[in-house]
């Protein structure tokens, strides 16, 4: 005998407030379930109204511009020293950084390591799609050995451009970092625990106990030239295995 | 009573900040400056101020930019390369209309250039904007009293216009020491910071967002006019200069910073030889007094430029006084000896004087 559940209109979560609406990302991209995340978070925990987010340059921007709380965006690379100062002169506003995968591993990588070694109370939010989506798709710190891009014509080649780069991975053993993890979005499953990472990271800035990145794997259809089903199994098959997910740093106290 | 103390040119720069209201500081170490950054670092944690040494000047800036998103008042100095590491930063403080205060104490020469020596080799680099086609006001002080009022003017006209503004002084105005009346300078009313990143639950539920992405917050056209139209206002309202004997010279010696003093001796020197030779000072190397300057050389009728360096103030002049006044210049030639300690002498300024006379 089957029972039914009596329709409720108690919400189980609210829905994503944007200010522009679509976001704009190609299909397939990932970076519109991310910034759902984090919108849906940022609701979750309560701090909206305080959280101030600093985009980046590149296709992370987009999503920055459609948050509904204020928002700084447009230079590529600098989001965490922007954050950092921000941060110091409104210690009690909540402010993240979104970057690329290029901004935290390549143009990025002083300011990223520098801020993470302070231990700044700031979150960096990272989008790691393997490559520069926005400018066509070039090599990035991310992209896997063999993968073929506009500046690696005959695939990613050690010899030539190197390994690639694990971001939460470098600045986890730093002191000034509470927390670094990665997750992916491409299925369900993973979508909850990478909300539950996300949410670990921001509340290491609420208790004030230093640094948080989270990393998230992220498709690129256009760039990468596969259907997005091809790009999920991509990421299952190819992304995986070079980018562990976990938390890497997960303090409850200050050292 | 105000109080009246003795300071170098850098510790003026830091107290004026103070005085300013400003507690945000931002700076990566570099000569002939860094003084800026101890007087910092040293007082502005008793203020409840903010001061933070960086990964290096790129970073510095963009700090500048993180504090003042928050509608706070921010500094940063930093010498010539580190303005150059600074390029990017400013200009998307100034395309996405973020106010701030950058001082530059320029050092001598390109490259390295000479750490620890006198030169005003940035003149044409800090006065022709950002890349991006626009504009900033940069302030030449002359004296340290004068560092101390800029500094404050400075905060000033970034927060009227909503413009990065630039104050320029030298290894010698930064590290000489000089009298000084320690006072907060009322310069008038400003607007509201109400563009300020808060978060919405302070602004009543309004959100902000600054981009420097060009053209996506305007139509392109639309940036630009916009941003033409702040200059003009800076343009009309806030170019200054300062002249001294000048009414009756038969000769106008054009000088800015150091060599502006070294150019007022050698006025007095010449007047008390009998030989009418006046200065003429701009205060704003942009926006430049083009017309008080044509002005005065029209009067005058020869034209002197003083300046230790290969020639950049030398091309303001002369596109400011074109078809009114031949322009002769007194450059880095004319130090008086070829190593870094090298100087212009108001005796050289004189002989100078003399023979165009």
């Amino acid at each position: 005998m089957s029972q039914k559940t009596a329709i409720t209109k108690k919400p189980i979560c609210k829905r994503p407030t944007f200010r522009m609406l679509p976001l704009g990302f190609c299909s397939g991209c990932h970076y519109g379930i991310i910034y759902r995340l984090l919108d849906e978070v940022i609701q979750e925990m309560g701090v909206k109204g305080d959280a101030i987010c600093i985009g980046g340059g590149g296709c992370s921007m987009i999503g920055a511009m459609a948050m509904d709380i204020d928002t700084f965006g447009g230079p590529h690379g600098p989001g965490a020293a922007i954050a950092s100062a921000l941060k110091r002169v409104s210690p009690n506003a909540f402010i993240f950084a979104v970057q690329g995968d290029g901004e935290q591993g390549a143009i990025g990588l002083g300011s990223f390591v520098a801020t993470a070694a302070r231990g700044e109370n700031i979150t960096v939010i990272t989008m790691n799609n393997a490559c520069y989506g926005m400018t066509g798709g070039q090599l990035a710190p991310t992209t896997l050995l063999g993968m073929v891009t506009p500046t690696t014509p005959e695939g990613r080649d050690h010899g030539m451009s190197g390994y690639p780069m694990h971001g939460p991975e470098l600045v986890a053993p730093l002191k000034g970092v509470a927390y670094a993890a990665r997750g992916t979005v491409h299925t369900p499953a993973n979508r909850q625990k990478s909300k539950k990472m996300l949410k670990n990271a921001f509340q290491k800035q609420q208790q004030r106990l230093g640094f948080g990145v989270v990393e998230f794997l992220s498709a690129c259809p256009t760039n990468w030239k596969l259907s997005p089903t091809d790009c999920i199994q991509f990421i299952e098959e190819k992304m995986l295995p070079e980018f562990p997910l976990g938390e890497f740093k997960n303090i409850e106290r200050k050292e | 009573m105000t109080e009246r103390i003795l300071s170098t040119g850098n510790d003026a720069v830091a107290r004026a900040a103070i005085y300013a209201g400003c507690k945000n500081y931002f700076g990566y170490p570099i000569t002939p400056q860094s003084e800026i950054a101890h007087y910092m670092a040293r007082e502005l944690p008793k203020i409840g101020g903010c001061f933070l040494q960086s990964e290096g000047e790129y970073a510095a800036a963009y700090m500048l930019l993180g504090a003042a998103l928050s509608g706070e008042r921010a500094l940063t100095s930093t010498s010539s390369p580190g303005v150059a590491l600074m390029q990017e930063p400013l200009s998307m403080m100034i395309t996405a209309e973020i106010p701030a205060v950058v001082v530059d104490t320029q050092r001598l020469g390109p490259g390295t250039g000479t750490g620890g020596q006198q030169g005003q080799t940035d003149y044409s680099f800090v006065t022709r904007g950002v890349y991006g086609g626009i504009h900033y006001p940069v302030l030449a002080p002359y004296s340290v009293s004068e560092i101390f009022e800029f500094v404050q003017l400075a905060f000033h006209i970034a927060d009227k216009y909503r413009v990065l503004t630039m104050v320029l002084t030298d290894f010698i105005l930064g590290r000489m020491t000089e009298y000084l009346e320690l006072k907060t300078f009322a310069f008038g009313p400003l607007p509201e910071k109400d563009w300020a990143l808060k978060g919405k639950a302070h602004k009543g539920g309004r959100t902000d967002f600054l981009l420097t992405v060009t053209g996506m917050m305007l139509d392109i056209p639309g940036f630009f006019a916009h941003q033409q139209e702040k200059s003009n206002r800076i343009i009309d309202s806030e170019t200054r200069y300062e002249t001294y004997k000048a009414e009756d010279a038969d000769l106008l010696i054009v000088a800015y910073g150091y060599t502006a003093r070294v150019s007022k001796r050698a006025v007095n020197m010449a007047r008390e030889q009998g030989i009418k030779a006046g200065l003429f000072r701009p205060i704003t190397l942009w926006p430049f007094p083009k017309e008080a300057l044509k002005r005065e050389a029209l009067k005058a009728g020869k034209v002197l430029v003083v300046e230790d360096s290969p020639g950049g103030l030398a091309e303001d002049v002369k596109s400011a006084v074109e078809g009114v006044s031949p322009v002769h210049f007194l450059g880095i030639q004319a130090r008086h000896t070829a190593s870094p300690e090298g100087l212009i002498f108001p005796e050289r300024i004189l002989q100078e004087v003399r023979e165009l006379l």
